[in-house]
């Protein structure tokens, strides 16, 4: 099992053609996808070149700060990523700093968890073991976030006068959100749980196909994977309850109010 | 019972105002639209931020969770808001709202679907969902807005029992016959403000 077969540019070049015919069929039937199609496909190949460019780097020279200020670069755009899918957002730097805190926090527990008691590579921190696996971490909290996030914010501006009914009657804050924050909570979950429940049955995870492809023993593959992914899916469930609940600790106050002057408008 | 004491209550909107409710007393509050009455309303129970003070009876407003706050001044908005299904689980379980619930008209409905129930229906409903707290104060905003006169009446006999009981009630309303029914007093507010602080009868 230990044949790895090393791609040439030219067998990337030939997997795309028929990524190339769709963008024929597009002109040809006038869907106006085609350069659409062509700019991301670009994309991608020029920002994996270049992921891999800087990976090689990176390990290479195996500095605790390089690989710090990698993580850094990947929480700054995952937490950009969590305001952008949002509709309605907190205002001013709570906006982007609740969500990529909750989603900082969690990642990097579950992140250095496994890296010092499971994984256990030397030193520790090896960027090699490190980045993609914060990064795996991070793409599915980021997930969890931004869904718990814009289901929260929306379902507390559409039953504001449920809510202040209940905060009119006596209830306390948690009381009052209730309804919504469970709504949340579930929103935030389901693609994890719906995606452990599928695992192996439907697809095949890219991370362990990736593994196979390229020699390592199925068996070994998969009980990366499952590490993975139970990794992915306590990170995910930390990072939604702790963005959930700072979002209606600051959508609240101290007179248990409910604050949506503190929600920007949704865009356009 | 006791008297609702409002000193220099202000937010960025409206005020400062400063007025009182005595125990047993209805005061009618009246007003163009967007003059700030239901704000005034919103302030007095702290649901928006605001400056000043509140007081009912001997209780400061400050000093308590606001939670207990409501508790004791109750306010019923305009628009109602529902959170589950059935009308029964919007009363507190250990008391018996049938009795209030028939006075308002509405036997039977605590079995009801809030999806089913008509604006006039929510509105009473919201009522009782209020008056069955047993506030020390009760702060209405238009209670019968979408009422026929028949509903109507009988939210005024229900208005009058609990002036008769003691309670100090704040009535938002635009019907100045029913302000001279119910209100010995009247309070003009324009422009987030207190228009003639009137003493006299209406």
């Amino acid at each position: 099992m230990n044949s790895y077969i090393s791609l040439t540019h030219g067998d990337l070049l030939l997997a795309s053609i028929f990524l190339a015919m769709n963008a024929v069929f597009s002109m040809l039937l006038s869907l106006r996808l085609e350069r659409q199609l062509i700019v991301s496909a670009l994309r991608m190949i020029t920002q994996l070149l270049l992921v891999g460019l800087v990976l090689k780097t990176i390990f290479t020279v195996s500095s605790l700060w390089l690989t710090l200020s990698a993580a850094a670069v990947m929480v700054t755009f995952a937490a950009r990523e969590i305001w952008a899918r949002q509709d309605r957002r907190l205002r001013g730097v709570w906006g982007i700093g609740l969500g990529g805190t909750s989603m900082l926090l969690a990642g990097t527990i579950v992140t250095v968890f496994a890296l010092t008691t499971q994984i256990q590579p030397t030193p520790w921190w090896s960027p090699q073991f490190a980045l993609p696996l914060f990064g795996m971490i991070l793409g599915n909290t980021m997930t969890g976030v931004s869904l718990g996030l814009d289901t929260l914010h929306t379902a507390l501006y559409r039953e504001r006068t449920a809510i202040e009914a209940r905060l009119l009657l006596g209830s306390t804050r948690w009381e009052a959100v209730s309804a919504a924050h469970q709504r949340a909570l579930r929103s935030g979950f389901t693609p994890i749980i719906n995606s452990m429940a599928a695992t192996g049955v439907v697809s095949l995870p890219g991370m362990m196909t990736g593994q196979i492809l390229s020699g390592v023993d199925p068996q070994e593959a998969v009980k990366y994977q499952i590490l993975i992914t139970l990794l992915i899916g306590g990170a995910t469930g930390l990072g939604v309850l702790a963005a959930t609940f700072a979002s209606v600790w600051r959508l609240t106050d101290s007179r248990i109010r409910l604050r949506l002057d503190r929600l920007a408008a949704p865009r356009k | 019972m006791s008297a609702l004491r409002i000193e220099r209550l202000a937010t960025k909107l409206i005020g400062p105002m400063s007025f009182e409710v005595a125990a047993g007393e209805c005061l009618a509050l009246m007003g163009p639209s967007g003059a700030g009455k239901s704000l005034l309303l919103r302030a007095i129970v702290d649901l928006d931020p605001n400056t000043g003070n509140v007081m009912v009876g001997v209780h400061a407003r400050d000093d308590m969770p606001a939670s207990e706050w409501r508790k004791l001044v109750g306010l019923v908005p305009a628009e109602s808001g529902w959170w589950a299904d059935r009308v029964r689980d919007h009363f507190p379980a250990k008391f018996d709202a049938t009795g209030l619930i028939g006075k308002l008209g509405l036997a039977g409905s605590l079995e009801w679907d809030v999806g089913r129930l008509s604006t006039g229906e929510r509105q009473r409903l919201a009522l009782a969902r209020a008056l069955c707290r047993r506030p020390e104060a009760l702060l209405l905003d238009e209670p019968t807005a979408s009422l026929d006169d028949h509903a109507t009446g009988l939210v005024e006999d229900l208005i009058r029992e609990c002036c008769g009981d003691g309670m100090a009630l704040l009535l938002v309303t635009h019907d100045r016959r029913q302000a001279e029914r119910l209100a010995k007093r009247l309070l003009r507010i324009n422009d987030g403000r207190i228009d003639q602080p009137s003493q006299s009868a209406p």
